[in-house]
Parts: structure tokens; C-alpha cells; sequence
């Protein structure tokens, strides 16, 4: 039943290239489109349920202590209230992506302000929320703790870093250099949709339905987490309002819901507040880079520099991983490459969209121009001089990369050769500047499974817990059965978000598509090669199109081969040779337009373009408007966004969207996206890589030089705030 | 949000005495969200929004309007006469907020939103304002948005709105029947206290005293300007705002009426830099002389810092575009 | 507290907690889930319906205030297999990906084309009394009360453009 593919050669057949039905890579509408538009799909809560209870959480009014309940009978003595809970089974720190188990648990020491502490759950929504205002909580016995990270005792991280050469002697040597300093504030992932679960019990066994990324994990993640076993734990997630990191691994609210319910005897739903899904979510690290890079006279990288500082928690293992593709990007002998870890009670950090390359690209980036300015060479010219013929520290090859395209398409499309002299472009009140930048992402593949049931009437149904975020999975997984087994996408259903269903990746580190897509090719290919054997024909022979099987100049339907019996395959994918035979990745470049204000210091972006290349794209549609996410995720970066913690406390002071300023509609111009033709035999069997998080490393970077085009100002300290670019001009 | 009285206001003699134990409530854009974390929280709502009275814009005698409490944000700022006339206060009410609030912002609410101060917001910090004598947590901490004018050692917040700097630039008095039954007019600048060692007390209004309306002068001569500096291009507090009404006669400035937003705990106005504009060639160095009187007395504290050149920078701007190419 | 008010059409006696934001009352009490709730304080756009014709946050109101309106929601606006130009035009021009906004996004936008048919200005409108015109910053700016995290805007704006181009 289960076939299982070994990604340890690369798939050089390219076997969709050979299908007839034209569906992989088509623009495609998302056929859950009608469902969304109509408020019809039901996300976490949104189940009325009978009987259904409410919670919500409370929250550590400080960062250290003993944490007490001063007034636990009063509250629970309130109109409606069912239960108060503070159970050491409750989180205190949410878990981290693929954490697979329990994350930090136990409410009864404070160890950053915002963290949960109790559940108070009641008949009403209204009646929880007001008890849970009402609940006092005393913290005793608490001592200063360190929140600062540029202070803090930190833990250098060794194995993420590099020393190659001698990159002191090339700074002593080089024609051109630069030594810089940048910073980036915590980011957070502020999805639309706040963390939310409705737990139910039925004796023993836990259904939860929720709003997570990575149903396999979360479901041992939940089980640990309440001591039972993982087959007592059913998720469900068919919709998911956004993820980007801070849905991948288990939140407080999941666990808290499922002990209510288990408490109260009845389903409890318990929804995140937006500043609890700020607090209690995870925060990207803050990150100070320095930087530091050297050329020769032809303008050829000698040596590379970036020694990050990062932050979490005491006895988190996530270290925001800056240096990630910096391992790989540019040519350069000498490289020493460094990450600190420093130890602060500020909520937790984690996974937010493209942890590492988001925030280390583009401040590498935003290096490469400077030392472009400082070399006397052109931004475009500067990377193409220095893209590494191999993996410039492994030696290994690229499986694919055509990011030399990318930055000559890049460049021509957005008319780059127009660039303006610094500060020298001024339309009334604004100067007008262009700025670029490279993105680069590692790519992985990961273990997925789906069942793919090929019915008598020839229509087929694709199963798997993987998830839909936005990522356009309902769509791709359709497209790319409806190709292998000759199908109009019509005749595909697909059904996600069910641990149930056979596990899959999950969706995060870009690998979704790719992995889940593969474990869909893989059972459709056992699928065909079922029907070959049904034919007596080779597989390899076989055109499967519209419900039809032509072979050997003979045409039959799928329903007479099937003849009444229904063929059903799960397939299986794992991770191999070739994930470390060669260096994957995929690329792109960004180009911007922005318009500076010369009185105001404020910036808008006139225009944006990128242009990537990430293997095969299995839906032009949906990949186009992952890329445009990221760009935009990268405007915020560059502009606006900036979670403001208080330096006495830890505390994060903006934990709302009227004051963390994600981008609005105003704030975007209508983007151009370019997606490169490229196939990736290395990467999977449908010859495609991730393309969910490079729209978002380095795009920043490329609005932050466009500001120093237009104006003059180097911005170091992220978001390119209006008093910041004031201060320069 | 606690438990309150829920009452439907019948007319203003019933809403005035129903809210001397709680809360009038107009859109609720501002009360809900308060109520909702428990910084406010009334324990009677007076809903007025049947109150047919305080609705509709009229014109004076005197060639004004008369804007009822209760007209939207939307309205008002759509209304033709507005829009011909006052358009500075067209343009304040269409850069607050969004089209989804404006249409539930009244006039009477607009004026009275409290500040946006996040220790203010954050029941586990301590704030002046929500709970008299707990410290300010904002003097030392997260203070961007606050303000540089007009502030205490109590308490740096800032107002909000922008309708209310327009209205402010324009010389707008506000209608009040108080809880006796009193009808009394005020200039707009009187509505509003600044913090000093009360920061909880931010108007002179007392419990049950209600806002029947804004009364806006007759049109004057000369051209407005609305700019709003924000963190985003759009649904942004103002971080520095400057209403303007000028004019040039003979090459010299016949009138300079000037409020600000985003510095003070109060629309601010500031009659001795019109003083200092009013008789004078518009020129640079008057422009920054202004800005110095404006910004005399204002004080950082961190974060934001950087409204004073800013604030110059902008004030500056306004008066270059208001008078460059005027009549002469 | 009873409440009565039409929704979608539809007469409907509600009698609840004065507590109750419209917007619970639309999702918990009515089973009217399309209306999101992204930051239940006004920030973010997505429970936005529309009441007597004008597009709220439903968030901040409570239902108590709203008896005798008339109240659409997204699902009043068009269902699946039936579904407004709108919605028809943000399906063809991916104007949502994970779709949590994509309601309020709808109900603002299709509030949207009616204001700017009114002559209602916006803070980029050039001239305060002329007709504005339906260009990508008026939509921008417009449609600028609804966060989308996924970051669909400009497609979004796509859509919008395509279903005025429909409607007109
Ligand atoms: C996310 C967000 C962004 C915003 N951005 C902006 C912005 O950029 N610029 C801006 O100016 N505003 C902005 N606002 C604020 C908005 O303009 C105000 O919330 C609104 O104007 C308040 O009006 P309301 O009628 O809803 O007031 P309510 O919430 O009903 O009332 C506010 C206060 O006024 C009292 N009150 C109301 N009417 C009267 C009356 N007639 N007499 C006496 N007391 C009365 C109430 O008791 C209450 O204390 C924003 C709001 C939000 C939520
Ligand atoms: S500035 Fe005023 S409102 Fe803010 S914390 Fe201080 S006292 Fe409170
Ligand atoms: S939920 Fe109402 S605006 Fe966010
Ligand atoms: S579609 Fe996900 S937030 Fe807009």
C-alpha cells in the first residue's frame, strides 16, 4: 500500500515535464477560493459546538517569582465561572517549530512578563474574559532579571558559525573594505487569525480543533504536553488564518483548552487576544550584526564578515540561525562567520517567516551595498562578481541556481540602469531613489505521507494532515495528482488538516509544498504504475489525460480499467543522499523604487519587483502571491515594523496591530513578480523547492539601500523610521 | 469588561441625569476598546445615539455650522459645506483613523478619546491617568507617540485625534449641557485640561455633563492645510500634525491660525507663534522663529525626541506651502 | 438585553449579555462565523459588516446598540456557487491567501465602490469636491482599514478594480 521514495539520487526523468493533463504550474484559482470569499471555511473557532465553554488566559504581570492566585476563590465564585486552572501541565513558553514534544511547562514561576499563568473558563466569552481581568495575580519572591540582550550574558554558538582564513589579514589587505554595524528589532508573526482551540473529550480521547502548521508534531507536541498517548490526540485544522512561525509548534492556548475541557466536562474554546498572541507567541530575535567585507581591486569578495548577537530565554535551544545562507551566497576565501546567543527574559523566540536569512540576508545585503558604494561598483555587478562557483565552505556543488538570471532579468525588468546618483533625484518634496538586493534560502525536503484513492468513477481524493495557511496546498496538491493521474482539477478533491490522515511535513521552512506535493507524486506514480499493470503496458508508457488512458495507440477510460474497484496508495517521502551531496537552495533579486520625504523623513515604495528562481513552480497563481508575502513581510521590516520592549522590565510595550505596524494596503504599491523556469533534480522528484519564505530574505535590504539612493542616509538600526532617516537628512 | 447598566437615552435631559453614575456612549470606537480591557469601565452605559437632537449640521447665524454630537466622522467630513469651506477639517477627519471607524466616530467621541499611551492600555503597568498615583510608565519607557508640549512629571500622553486639531485651528467652541441642565459654550481650547499633578482629569467636563455639539466659526480668508506625519501611510496616529489656516495680504501674513497634533495632551494652539507670523513677510527665518516659540518649552523624554525638529520641519513646510505663490 | 435587528435579511431576536460585542453575537450566538475577529480592538479590519449600508467593526459595538439595523454580513453578500462580483473577482485574482481577512476585506471593498459612487473623498483625493476617481491609490488608501498579514494587496487591489470594472 505504501510506496516510499528515498530522496537519496536526484530525479533526473523529470517525469512531470512527460504529463498531459497541463495542471502542475498552471495559474490555477484555489478551489477552496469560493469557500474563503463567503466566510464559508471554518477556521479553529469557529465550531458551535453544544455546550461549548469559553476560557481565556492570564497573563504574569512581572518576569519573576512565585506566582500566586491572591483572589482564586472570589473569581471562581463569579457569574458564570467554571473553572479556574492553574495546572503545572499548563505552557509556559509556546513550543518551538518540529519541537515533537512538550515545550517549557509549569505556571508557577514568572519568568517573563506576559507569560500565562492561569485559565479562567466560563459559560460566556464575556463572563471568561471578565473573570480572567479579574483574577490577581501576586508574584513573590521575584529578583531582577536580565532583559537586555546587548547586555546579557550570551552563549556563543559554535557550530553555526565559520572560521576560514584569515579574514583579519584580508581586511588588512584589501583594496576596499567595510565594517559595520547593524541591528533588527523583534518581529512577530501577527497572523489574522489569533491562536484558537476547541478541545473536546470523548473519555479518553482528545479531539482539538485548532489553528496550527504542523499537525504531526502538535499532536505529540499536545500529548506530551497532558501525559497521554498521541493515538488518544485527534487535531484538526482544515483552515489556518496565517501561521508564518508562530502557529508551527504547540501554543498556550491548545494545552489550556484541553485541560479545561477535561476539567469542566465539556468543550472549551479558548481564543489567544491579539496581545496575548503577541506575548505568548513567538518573537523573531532581535539581532546585532556586524558586519565585515573586503575586495579585491576587481571587486571580487576577499573576505566576509557577520558576527551576530541573538536572544531567547534561558533553556530555549533556538538560536535565530542570522548566518544561514551567508554560508553559501557569495565567493570570499576568508570567512569567519559567529552567532551569540544571549539570555533575556523577553518572550519567547522562534520561527517567524524565514527565520535567519530574513533578517541575515538583509543586513548582509544592505553590507553589499555599502562596500558596492565604498568599490566604486555597481550594486548588480558587485554580487555578479562574486557568485561562488561551488559552495565557497563545503566545496560542494549548487543543485540548481539561477540566480545570475535572476539579477540580470531582475535588473532589466525594472529598468535598474536608470538608477539615480545618490541623492540626486528630487520630485517636490522627495528625492527618489532605486535600491537592490539578492534573496537567497536554503531549501529542504522533509518526510512526508499522503494517501492519494484513485475512485471507480475516476475521479481521485488526496489525504493528508498537512496544512493550508495560506500556501495554497488545497490547490497544488490537486494540481499535481490531476497531472500524474490524467485528471481536470475538478476530479481531485483534497483533504488537509486531520492527524487522521496520513503525516505530512507540515508547513513551515518553505518545505511544504514540495515535500507533501512529492509524497502525492509518489502514490500517484504507484498508482499509474497499477493501472500499467491493469493494461499490460509499461507505465512509462502511459499518457493519462482528461479520465483517459492512451496507450499503445488505445484510448479506455479510467472507470472501464478500473472496472468498479477503487485503487488506493499512500505515499511516502523522505529526506536522503542528496540533501547533502549538493548545496539547495533557491534564489532571487529584489529591485525598489522609493520616494523619500525630504521634510518629513518618511518613506514610500513606488515600486518593487523580484525576480526568483525556486525550481519548479507548481501553481504560477499561488507562488506569485507567496512571493509578493514576502516582499511585502520585507517592507514591513524595512519601514515599520519594530516590537517595542521596555529596557526595565522586558516587557513588550506595542503588543497590538494599532501599534506594531504591519504594512497597510497604502503602504504597498502594486509589486512585480518574476518566477524563473528552472527544474531542480536534486531537491525533489518534482524537481521544485520552497517558495513560501524567499520573498523575504533580503527584501528589506534592498528598500534600506533604495533610502540611502534617494537620500544620502544610512539607516543601520531597523525599521528606516522616520526619525531615523530625519536624523541624516 | 464589567458587568454595567445597559440604557437606551431618550432625550438629553434623560441621558445627562441617566449618566451622572456612568458613561455616555456615542460610536463606542474608543469607550468599547477601553471597556474591553477594563481601563474603563462604567458601570452604566447611556447609550445616545437615539437622541435625535444631536444630530445634523446646521448653519449659524453668524455664517458657522453647528455640528451635532452625534454626526460621524464620516459626515462631517462629506459634508459639501465642509469641504468648501473648512476643508482642513475634510482633510483631519479623512487622515484619522479608517473608513470603517470614521463611520462610527462621532464628533462628540472624537473629542473625547483618550490617549493612546500603551502603559495607559496595559492594566499590569502603572499610568497616572488610569490609576492616580501608581507612577507613569511611560516617562522612562516605550514613549514614541507621546508628547513634548504641554506635559508633567505625571504624565506625557498625548491626545490623539486629529478632528480636534482642525477644530482647534479654525476656533471652534463646543456646546455642553451639564448634568443641571446648564447650556454652556466654550472655546474648544478651554474643554480640555492639561495634566499637571490630575492627569486623570483631562477635561472640565464633569460626570453627566454632556457634548451637544461643536460650533464652528463663519469661514475666514485664506487657505488651510492639513498634514499628518505617521508611521504608515495609512490607519496611523498622528505622530506630529499641524492644522493651518493662513493668509497673505500684501505680502505679509494677514492671519495665521495654527494647531497641532501629536505633541501635547491637548490639541495644542499656541498664540504667540500666530503673533509672532501675523504682520510679517513670510520668510525662513520667520518660519524657524515661529517654530522656536512653538518649540520653546517642549521636552523630550527618549523615543520621542525626535518630534521636535520634526515638529519645526513640519510647521515650517505648512507655512512655506501656505503662503509661497499666496496673493500678494 | 433583547435585541432585535434584520441580518441579511433575516429578523432576528436576540437576548443577551449587554457585554456582547456585535461581532460575538454574529459568531457565537449566531452561528454567523464569516465575520472574523483578528484583534477584537478596532486594529485590524477584519470583522468589518456592514450596517444600515456603512461598513463598521463590528468588533467595537455592541449589539445592544443595534436594535432595528439592518446588518450585512459576508455571508448576505453571496454564497458559494452564487457569489458576488466581488467575491468572484477576488477568486480570480488571488486577493487572499489564508483567507481570515478576506471577508471584511469584502464587505469593505464592496462598501467601498458605493462611497466612492457617493462622491465621498478620501485622504488622497486630490481635489475635496470633485468625483473621485477609481485609481490604485484611492483603492489603496480606501482599503487601507484592512490588515491582511498575508500581504494580498495588491491583489486585492486587482480584484477590486476588476469587479468595479464588472459592476459599472
Ligand atoms: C485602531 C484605531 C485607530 C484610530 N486612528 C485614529 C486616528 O488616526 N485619528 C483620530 O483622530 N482618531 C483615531 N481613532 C480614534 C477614533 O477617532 C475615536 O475612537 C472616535 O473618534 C471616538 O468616537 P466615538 O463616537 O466612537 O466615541 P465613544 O467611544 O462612543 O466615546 C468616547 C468617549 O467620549 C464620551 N462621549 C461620547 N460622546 C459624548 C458626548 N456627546 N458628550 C459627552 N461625552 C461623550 C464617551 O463617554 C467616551 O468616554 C482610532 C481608533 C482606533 C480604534
Ligand atoms: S504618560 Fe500618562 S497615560 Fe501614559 S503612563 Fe504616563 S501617566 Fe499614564
Ligand atoms: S476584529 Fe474588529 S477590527 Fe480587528
Ligand atoms: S489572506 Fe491571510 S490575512 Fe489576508
Amino acid at each position: 500500500m505504501t510506496e516510499q521514495l528515498k530522496m537519496d539520487a536526484p530525479a533526473t526523468d523529470r517525469r512531470l515535464d512527460g504529463m498531459a493533463q497541463g495542471l502542475v504550474g498552471a495559474p490555477l484559482d484555489r478551489p477552496e477560493g469560493p469557500l474563503k470569499v463567503t466566510g464559508t471555511a471554518t477556521y479553529a473557532d469557529e465550531y458551535r459546538i453544544e455546550n461549548l465553554a469559553h476560557g481565556m488566559l492570564v497573563r504574569a504581570p512581572g518576569n519573576s517569582g512565585r506566582v500566586r492566585l491572591a483572589n482564586r476563590e472570589a473569581v471562581a465564585a463569579m457569574p458564570g465561572v467554571l473553572a479556574v486552572i492553574h495546572d503545572p501541565r499548563l505552557l509556559r513558553n509556546p513550543a518551538q517549530g518540529t519541537a515533537n514534544k512538550a515545550p517549557v511547562q509549569d505556571p508557577n514561576e514568572a519568568h517573563y512578563l506576559g507569560q500565562p499563568v492561569a485559565l479562567v473558563v466560563a459559560e460566556s466569552f464575556e463572563q471568561a474574559r471578565h473573570a480572567a481581568q479579574s483574577l490577581e495575580i501576586a508574584l513573590e519572591g521575584g529578583a531582577p532579571r536580565p532583559v537586555d540582550p546587548e547586555t546579557a550574558a550570551y552563549e556563543p554558538q559554535p557550530a553555526k558559525g565559520v572560521d576560514q582564513g584569515d579574514l583579519d589579514d584580508a581586511m588588512a589587505k584589501a583594496t576596499h573594505s567595510i565594517d559595520v554595524t547593524y541591528r533588527t528589532p523583534s518581529h512577530s508573526s501577527a497572523p489574522m487569525e489569533p491562536h484558537a482551540s476547541i478541545a473536546q473529550w470523548e473519555g479518553e480521547d482528545l479531539t482539538l480543533r485548532g489553528s496550527y502548521q504542523m499537525l504531526k508534531y502538535n499532536r505529540n507536541e499536545l500529548a506530551d504536553a497532558l501525559g497521554i498517548h498521541p493515538d488518544r490526540v485527534r487535531i484538526l485544522a482544515p483552515y489556518v488564518g496565517g501561521g508564518f512561525g508562530s502557529k508551527l509548534g504547540l501554543a498556550p492556548e491548545a494545552v489550556a483548552a484541553a485541560i479545561a475541557a477535561k476539567e469542566t466536562g465539556r468543550p472549551v474554546s479558548v481564543a489567544l487576544t491579539r496581545p496575548q498572541v503577541f506575548e505568548t507567541t513567538m518573537r523573531r530575535s532581535e539581532t546585532r550584526q556586524r558586519v565585515r567585507l573586503t575586495v579585491d581591486p576587481e571587486g571580487r569578495l576577499t573576505g566576509i564578515g557577520q558576527a551576530a548577537l541573538v536572544s531567547n530565554l534561558p533553556g530555549e535551544v533556538f538560536s535565530e540561525p542570522v548566518l544561514q545562507a551567508t554560508h553559501f551566497l557569495y565567493a570570499g576565501e576568508n570567512r569567519r562567520l559567529s552567532l551569540d546567543l544571549a539570555r533575556v527574559h523577553r518572550l519567547c523566540a522562534g520561527s517567524v517567516r524565514a527565520p535567519g536569512e530574513a533578517v541575515g540576508i538583509t543586513v548582509l545585503e544592505c553590507a553589499m551595498d555599502e562596500l558596492a558604494e565604498a568599490a566604486g561598483i555597481d550594486p548588480v555587478e558587485l554580487r555578479r562578481r562574486n557568485i561562488p562557483e561551488k559552495d565557497p565552505e563545503s566545496g560542494k556543488e549548487f543543485s540548481s541556481r539561477r540566480f545570475r538570471e535572476a539579477l540580470d532579468s531582475g535588473a532589466e525588468a525594472f529598468g535598474w540602469k536608470d538608477r539615480p546618483a545618490t541623492r540626486s533625484r528630487r520630485e517636490g518634496e522627495w528625492w527618489i531613489g532605486y535600491g537592490m538586493a539578492s534573496a537567497a534560502r536554503i531549501n529542504v525536503l522533509k518526510e512526508s505521507r499522503a494517501r492519494v484513492t484513485l475512485a471507480p468513477d475516476g475521479t481521485a481524493r488526496v489525504e493528508t494532515d498537512m496544512t493550508d495557511i495560506g500556501t495554497g496546498t488545497y490547490a497544488i496538491l490537486g494540481q499535481i495528482a490531476g497531472e500524474m493521474l490524467g485528471l481536470p482539477r475538478e476530479s481531485v478533491e483534497v483533504v488537509l488538516g486531520d492527524t487522521d490522515l496520513p503525516a505530512a511535513a507540515g508547513s513551515g521552512g518553505s518545505w511544504g509544498a514540495s515535500s507533501s506535493g512529492t509524497s502525492v507524486y509518489v502514490a500517484c506514480q504507484a498508482i499509474r504504475a497499477q493501472l500499467a499493470q491493469r493494461l499490460g503496458v509499461a507505465e512509462t508508457d502511459l499518457t493519462l489525460r482528461d479520465g483517459q488512458a492512451v496507450f499503445d495507440n488505445r484510448t479506455e477510460s479510467l472507470a472501464a480499467i478500473l472496472n468498479g474497484d477503487e485503487i488506493v496508495k499512500e505515499g511516502h517521502v523522505l529526506p536522503g543522499e542528496t540533501s547533502k551531496a549538493v548545496r539547495q537552495a533557491t534564489f532571487g533579486a529584489y529591485f525598489v523604487e522609493v520616494a523619500v520625504n525630504g521634510v518629513t523623513g518618511e518613506t514610500r515604495v513606488r515600486r518593487m519587483h523580484g525576480s526568483f528562481a525556486a525550481g519548479r513552480i507548481l501553481n504560477a497563481k499561488t507562488a506569485r502571491s507567496q512571493c509578493l508575502g514576502g516582499m511585502i513581510f520585507g517592507i514591513g521590516m524595512a519601514l515599520t515594523e519594530e516590537m517595542a520592549f521596555d529596557d526595565r522590565d522586558g516587557h513588550l510595550a506595542n503588543h497590538n496591530l494599532a501599534e506594531y505596524h504591519i504594512p497597510v494596503n497604502a503602504d504597498v504599491p502594486q509589486i512585480t513578480v518574476e518566477l524563473l523556469e528552472e527544474r531542480d533534480d536534486w531537491a525533489s522528484p518534482l524537481q521544485a523547492k520552497g517558495i513560501g519564505e524567499l520573498g523575504i530574505c533580503g527584501a528589506a535590504g534592498a528598500i534600506v539601500n533604495a533610502i540611502y539612493n534617494a537620500t544620502g542616509v544610512r539607516v543601520r538600526d531597523f525599521p528606516a523610521t522616520l526619525d531615523k532617516v530625519l536624523a541624516g537628512l | 469588561m464589567r458587568p454595567f447598566d445597559y440604557h437606551r437615552g431618550t432625550g438629553i435631559e434623560d441621558a445627562t441625569r441617566a449618566a451622572a453614575q456612568g458613561s455616555f456612549i456615542a460610536g463606542g470606537t474608543n469607550l468599547i476598546d477601553l471597556m474591553k480591557l477594563e481601563v474603563m469601565a462604567p458601570e452604566r452605559l447611556v447609550d445616545i445615539n437615539r437622541i435625535e437632537e444631536l444630530r445634523g449640521i446646521e448653519a449659524t447665524d453668524g455664517g458657522g455650522l453647528r455640528i451635532g454630537a452625534l454626526v460621524s466622522n464620516t459626515d462631517l467630513a462629506n459634508d459639501p459645506r465642509v469641504r468648501r469651506h473648512w476643508p482642513v477639517l475634510s482633510r483631519a477627519l479623512l487622515s484619522g483613523a479608517t473608513q470603517q471607524l470614521r463611520n462610527k466616530a462621532t464628533t462628540g467621541g472624537n473629542l473625547l478619546q483618550r490617549t493612546r499611551c500603551l502603559y495607559f492600555y496595559d492594566r499590569a503597568m502603572p499610568c497616572n491617568k488610569r490609576a492616580p498615583g501608581t507612577g507613569c510608565g511611560a516617562m522612562e519607557g516605550v514613549n514614541r507617540i507621546l508628547a513634548v508640549l504641554g506635559t508633567s512629571e505625571h504624565c506625557i500622553a498625548t491626545h490623539p485625534s486629529d478632528m480636534a486639531v482642525a477644530m482647534m485651528a479654525l476656533g471652534a467652541e463646543v456646546e455642553i449641557v451639564r448634568a443641571s441642565g446648564a447650556t454652556e459654550r466654550l472655546p474648544l481650547d478651554d474643554l480640555y485640561l492639561l495634566p499637571g499633578d490630575t492627569p486623570e482629569r483631562e477635561t472640565v467636563l464633569a460626570p453627566g455633563d454632556l457634548i451637544a455639539a461643536v460650533i464652528l466659526p463663519a469661514p475666514v480668508e485664506g487657505r488651510q492645510a492639513y498634514r499628518k506625519v505617521r508611521d504608515r501611510a495609512s490607519y496611523a496616529f498622528a505622530l506630529v500634525s499641524v492644522a493651518a489656516v493662513v493668509a497673505v495680504e500684501e505680502g505679509r501674513i494677514s492671519r495665521a491660525d495654527l494647531a497641532f497634533g501629536g505633541l501635547a495632551p491637548k490639541p495644542w494652539r499656541n498664540r504667540d507663534v500666530e503673533a509672532a507670523l501675523v504682520g510679517q513677510s513670510p520668510s525662513e527665518a520667520l518660519f524657524d522663529r515661529a517654530a522656536d516659540i512653538l518649540l520653546e518649552d517642549a521636552r523630550g523624554h527618549g523615543d520621542n525626541e525626535f518630534k521636535i525638529p520634526l515638529a519645526r520641519r513640519v510647521l515650517k513646510a505648512v507655512l512655506a506651502d501656505l503662503t509661497t505663490g499666496a496673493a500678494a | 438585553m433583547q435585541t432585535s435587528l434584520t441580518i441579511n435579511g433575516t429578523a432576528r431576536e436576540l437576548d443577551l449579555d449587554p457585554r456582547t460585542s456585535l461581532l460575538d453575537a454574529l459568531r457565537h450566538h449566531l452561528g454567523l462565523t464569516g465575520t472574523k475577529k483578528g484583534c477584537d480592538h478596532g486594529q485590524c479590519g477584519a470583522c468589518t459588516a456592514l450596517v444600515n449600508g456603512r461598513r463598521v467593526n463590528a468588533c467595537l459595538s455592541l449589539l445592544c446598540m443595534h436594535d432595528g439595523d439592518e446588518v450585512t454580513t459576508i455571508e448576505g453578500l453571496g454564497q458559494p456557487g452564487a457569489l458576488s462580483p466581488m467575491q468572484q473577482a477576488f477568486v480570480e485574482k488571488d486577493g487572499f491567501q489564508c483567507g481570515y481577512c478576506t471577508p471584511g476585506q469584502i464587505c469593505s471593498a464592496t462598501a467601498m465602490l458605493e462611497e466612492i459612487a457617493q462622491g465621498w473623498p478620501s485622504h488622497v483625493t486630490e481635489d475635496l469636491e470633485a468625483q473621485p476617481e477609481l485609481t490604485i491609490e484611492e483603492i489603496s488608501e480606501r482599503m487601507s482599514g484592512n490588515l491582511c498579514r498575508c500581504s494580498a494587496y495588491p491583489n486585492i487591489v486587482d480584484a477590486i478594480r476588476k469587479a468595479a470594472g464588472e459592476t459599472a
